[in-house]
């Protein structure tokens, strides 16, 4: 078998038997990753020298008979997130040329457990985007289709998996940055609790929807990559305190008896026939399993898509504000303080950063405060109160991840609307604050892969991952693979 | 026309924790540019603030110490501007919901009269960085940025436009001082900015009941200059509205030079801050118990001890104010009558003799070199009538010099009283015998002679004769 096809458990085993090195294991996924990147363009930057390093000290811990679940194997992670002395753009020029001086707690843990990185991943500029189409760092293209785009805003994190150029990927989800893109590149993606992961690192978009997530090849990997990222950081006022449970030693209990809602809000009719098939078969899937579905409404679903744009680009606003050309990244020559502002801003930025920073600060503006931001708060708050309500008669739901399969690069780079509208059953879960996995359920008569999403209660990993674990037993799609 | 002067201050306290308000850095003044920074008050992407809990509990003291309510559930918000000395591009301030709200301070205006000036809100803040200008190595003419005062906790303390004269602001300007450094929650140190106000000035005509448009004065350092600022801004409005003009709302500047305000920015170039609560900080919930334990934890506060200086000690309103007005003096005050019983000579020893000694030598009352326990053993020697009480201004100033003991430099330089009559009665004999011309003239009716016999015995027995002992014999011997 070919190592990068592997998961995080065959090349364990592969590790943990002496079969093969980190080193090696390393070594065949830069080749991989040089044999396709002209295809896909997943990285942003790739780190042999760093990757090969902690390779190496891989080895040694296994010499040494100390073999966790990610000692020495390949990772990448989104570039949003902050790597000590390598550089970290964000896909956005205007840090271009910044090294950070620390890195992200959720890479650190990793790091702990031994993982190496192969490098950092293409991503919408500063997360903004559905497509990976507003990167400064060029396109990443689907796996599948290169024609097609790969989902956003972790685009890269997600095709680098279905391109089989790395074992297991970290990206981030603010209004369904993780799930679109797994659902559209065919992997197993998922948007943890708020507040479950350490965002400590991570650069913020909008920074109370922002979550660190993994994106993996099977459920099982993604149980493994949660486990090790879970967990309160006292560096992250927002983490929470509560006990990390053994994600994968209670993967296998099956969901016999159990209740998943249909919320009849995502079962729309404008919903592309190939997705709804996908669905419908996925519903079966789960009664013989002995699952058993209730239908549940979820009212406000219709505001959230506004809502977020209002609380996301409100938050953006301010936290974008510190790249000023001052102390780091993108500075413009200028004659004065004024002018090196606006300049270092202006050049640093694209246009879809640009304009939610103004859809931002418009809604945070005096006079209008009460009505966009203030509001989009109440909202908010129904929308939450929609999922409490929903999750007192079910212990999952079952929804699409997105409307349609991925769609072609350029097709909507200009509609931003219809762009936001992609996201329109990710966005209500970064809302509520609960957990949502994407898992693969399907593929479109044109050969795209198909999600579909379970979403949990606060902090119902557990069950999310049994349910799609389940599903993934009963089911071959996780197993295709993209011919890249 | 007469006018009445509204006045608001908004003063700022910069806390003394050992760590910034959000990250773990040291607050330390006066260390190299940018050494004390770490990500988070630098504000590098990826960061987030953590809030020190030291903080939180200096601002309820302030709080309980200035009356306020302590609001169960506060929330950090942010204020948005851009400066090269704000990292972030936002100040993490308080807007809605601030930790202290509804208070009050009592400042006694002309004499005697009381005057209850309310605050409005006392909320948690981080400072900002510091532009240095000129002095950079390298090249050209730039600027630097200093950040190791960003992220530094600050409490900003507003009133109530309840002031009316600049004596006022400046009467509640050192009340609130006072408690500040009093809780030992700031050094109230002006000149280096550890505690900074700004003052809100309007006039409107006597009588009126709609306030004047308001200038906002900024940079007034020292209490002085918070007097002069706004006795400048009042007759400045006075002047424009009596010349037909009109007051526009503005921010001006102190100048200290000249003793004058100037426009800064107007309204129109005010910056809109679009306030918005923090994501990256929970809300903030306080407890009852934890505010209990804040009022437990309270210490005894100047108004309260001055009271009970009075209440308990009999000391005059006067004396008991100025002991007050620290309270390290206060400390030191209380330790002297915990071992002298005579409350109102240990005070004027200490308004006196001691105040003397550090002005004149810029000592702190903390680092006083006579110890309270000192300065009642001195007491003691002239109770007993070891010593006459202007030796013991000879004694005190050997104490402040060596730090030596009273008893013993008494010792050391033979300084005892002298109370035996015989000897005191040789020396008048002696006196009278070379002296007899005036001996005449007081016995001729002319009575002030007798103050001259006395010198001359306090002179002969360098100072040591006890003088009630001399006047009895004194008087008995010239009578004859
Ligand atoms: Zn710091």
């Amino acid at each position: 078998m070919n190592i990068f096809n592997m998961t995080i458990h065959e090349l364990h085993t592969a590790l943990k038997g002496k079969q093969i090195s980190s080193v090696e294991a390393t070594s065949a996924m830069l080749k991989r990753i040089e044999a396709v990147e002209p295809n896909v363009g997943s990285f942003i930057t790739v780190t042999p020298e760093h990757a090969l390093a902690a390779a190496g000290k891989a080895d040694q811990l296994i010499a040494q008979g100390a073999c966790e679940l990610l000692t020495g194997i390949p990772l990448a992670i989104k570039d949003i997130f902050l790597t000590e002395g390598i550089r970290t753009t964000c896909g956005s020029r205007i840090l271009h040329n910044f090294i950070p001086p620390y890195s992200a707690t959720s890479w650190e843990k990793l790091c702990d457990c031994g993982a190496v990185l192969l490098g950092k991943l293409n991503q919408d500029e500063f997360a903004m985007g559905s497509s990976n189409e507003s990167s400064a760092y060029g396109t990443t293209r689907n796996p599948w289709d290169t024609t097609c785009i790969p989902g956003g805003s972790s685009g890269g994190s997600a095709a680098a998996v279905a391109a089989r150029q790395a074992i297991a990927t970290l990206g981030t989800d603010t209004g369904g940055s993780i799930r679109q893109p797994a659902s559209h590149c065919g992997c197993v993606g998922l948007k943890p609790t708020y507040g479950r992961v350490s965002r400590y690192g991570v650069i913020a978009y909008a920074s109370s929807l922002d979550q660190v997530g993994p994106l993996t090849r099977d459920v099982a990997d993604c149980a493994v990559m949660l486990g090790a990222l879970a967990g309160h950081d006292p560096k992250d006022s927002t983490s929470v305190d509560t006990p990390v449970p053994d994600y994968s030693a209670t993967l296998s209990q099956g969901v016999k008896g159990l209740r998943i809602g249909l919320p009849k809000e995502y079962f729309i009719d404008g919903l592309d026939p190939d997705v709804q098939k996908a669905m419908d078969a996925a519903i079966d899937t789960y009664r013989r399993l002995g699952a058993e579905f209730v239908d549940i409404s979820l009212p406000h679903t219709d505001y959230a898509v506004a809502t977020y744009y209002l609380i996301a680009t409100a938050e953006a606003s301010s936290n974008l504000a510190r790249y000023d050309g001052v102390r780091f990244g993108h500075r413009a020559e200028a004659d004065g303080l004024l002018e090196m502002y606006t300049k270092s801003r202006s050049e640093g930025f694209g246009s879809e950063v640009k304009r939610r920073i103004m859809l931002g600060t418009y809604a945070l503006s005096s006079g209008y405060y009460d009505a966009y931001y203030v509001k989009a708060q109440k909202v908010r708050t129904l929308i939450m109160n929609d999922f409490i309500s929903a999750f007192a008669d079910v212990d999952v739901m079952l929804t699409p991840v997105a409307p349609t399969p991925a769609f072609k690069v350029g097709e909507k780079i200009n509609d931003p609307l219809q762009m936001y509208l992609s996201d329109i059953f990710t966005i209500p879960v970064n809302l509520a604050g609960t957990c949502a996995m994407s898992i693969p359920a399907g593929f479109s008569a044109a050969g795209l892969p198909i999600g579909l999403q379970l979403i949990g209660k606060p902090f119902g990993e557990e069950t999310v991952l049994q349910a799609g674990f389940a599903f993934e037993q009963a089911t071959e799609w996780h197993t295709r693979k993209a011919t890249i | 026309m007469k006018y009445q002067p509204v006045i608001g201050l908004e003063v700022h306290v910069q806390l003394l924790t050992d760590t910034k308000i959000f990250c773990g850095c040291s607050t330390k003044f006066g260390a190299e540019p940018n050494s004390q920074t770490c990500p988070v008050c630098l504000g590098l992407p990826g960061a987030l603030p953590v809030l020190n809990k030291k903080v939180v509990e200096f601002a309820i003291k302030a709080g309980l110490s200035t009356n306020c309510s302590i609001t169960p559930r506060s929330i950090f918000a942010r204020k948005n501007y851009f400066y090269p000395d704000l990292p972030k591009g936002y100040q993490i301030s308080q807007f809605e919901d601030p930790i202290c709200q509804h208070g009050w301070l009592d400042i006694a205006v002309d004499g005697d009269t009381v005057k209850r000036i309310g605050i409005t809100r006392i909320h948690m803040e981080e400072d900002a960085g510091k532009l240095v200008h000129g002095e950079l190595s390298g090249p050209g003419d730039g600027s630097g940025v200093d950040l190791n005062r960003a992220c530094t906790p600050l409490l900003e303390v507003v009133s109530e436009p309840d002031l009316r004269t600049s004596d006022e602001a400046v009467t509640y300007l050192k009340q609130l001082h006072q408690i500040v450094t009093w809780l030992g929650i700031c050094d109230g140190n002006m000149e280096e900015g550890s505690f900074r106000c700004d003052a809100n000035v309007s006039v409107m005509p006597v009588g009126s009941n709609t306030l004047g448009t308001r200038a906002e004065i900024k940079n007034v350092n020292s209490f002085k200059f918070v007097k002069q600022a706004i006795e400048y801004e009042i007759q400045r409005q006075i002047d424009l509205i009596e010349d037909g003009g009109t007051v526009v709302q503005e921010t001006r500047l102190f100048d200290p030079n000249s003793g004058t305000t100037r426009s800064m920015r107007s309204k129109e170039e005010a910056h809109d801050y679009r306030y918005f609560p923090d994501p990256d900080l929970v809300p903030l919930v306080i407890s009852d118990e934890w505010i209990n334990r804040s009022r437990q934890e309270l210490p005894e506060l100047p108004e309260q001890r001055r009271q009970r200086f009075m209440d308990e000690l009999g000391l005059p309103l006067y004396d008991a104010e100025v002991l007050t007005a620290s309270r390290a003096l206060a400390d030191y005050f209380e330790a002297g009558i915990a071992a002298h019983s005579n409350a109102k000579a240990v005070g004027n020893w200490i308004m006196g003799e001691i105040t003397r000694a550090l002005n004149d030598s810029g000592t702190a009352i903390e680092a006083c070199p006579i110890a309270p326990g000192q300065l009642a053993e001195l007491l003691t020697l002239i109770d007993n009538g070891t010593i006459s009480g202007k030796i013991a201004k000879t004694v005190f100033d050997e104490m402040w010099r060596s730090g030596k003991a009273p008893q013993v430099i008494v010792e050391e330089q033979g300084l005892v009283q002298v109370s035996d009559g015989d000897a005191i009665e040789r020396m008048i004999d002696e006196i009278m015998a070379a002296n007899a011309g005036q001996v005449d003239e007081y016995r001729s009716g002319k009575e002030k002679v007798f103050g001259f016999f006395v010198g001359q015995v306090m002179k002969a027995s360098k100072g040591k004769a006890n003088p009630s002992v001399v006047n009895e014999l004194l008087l008995g011997k010239l009578k004859g």
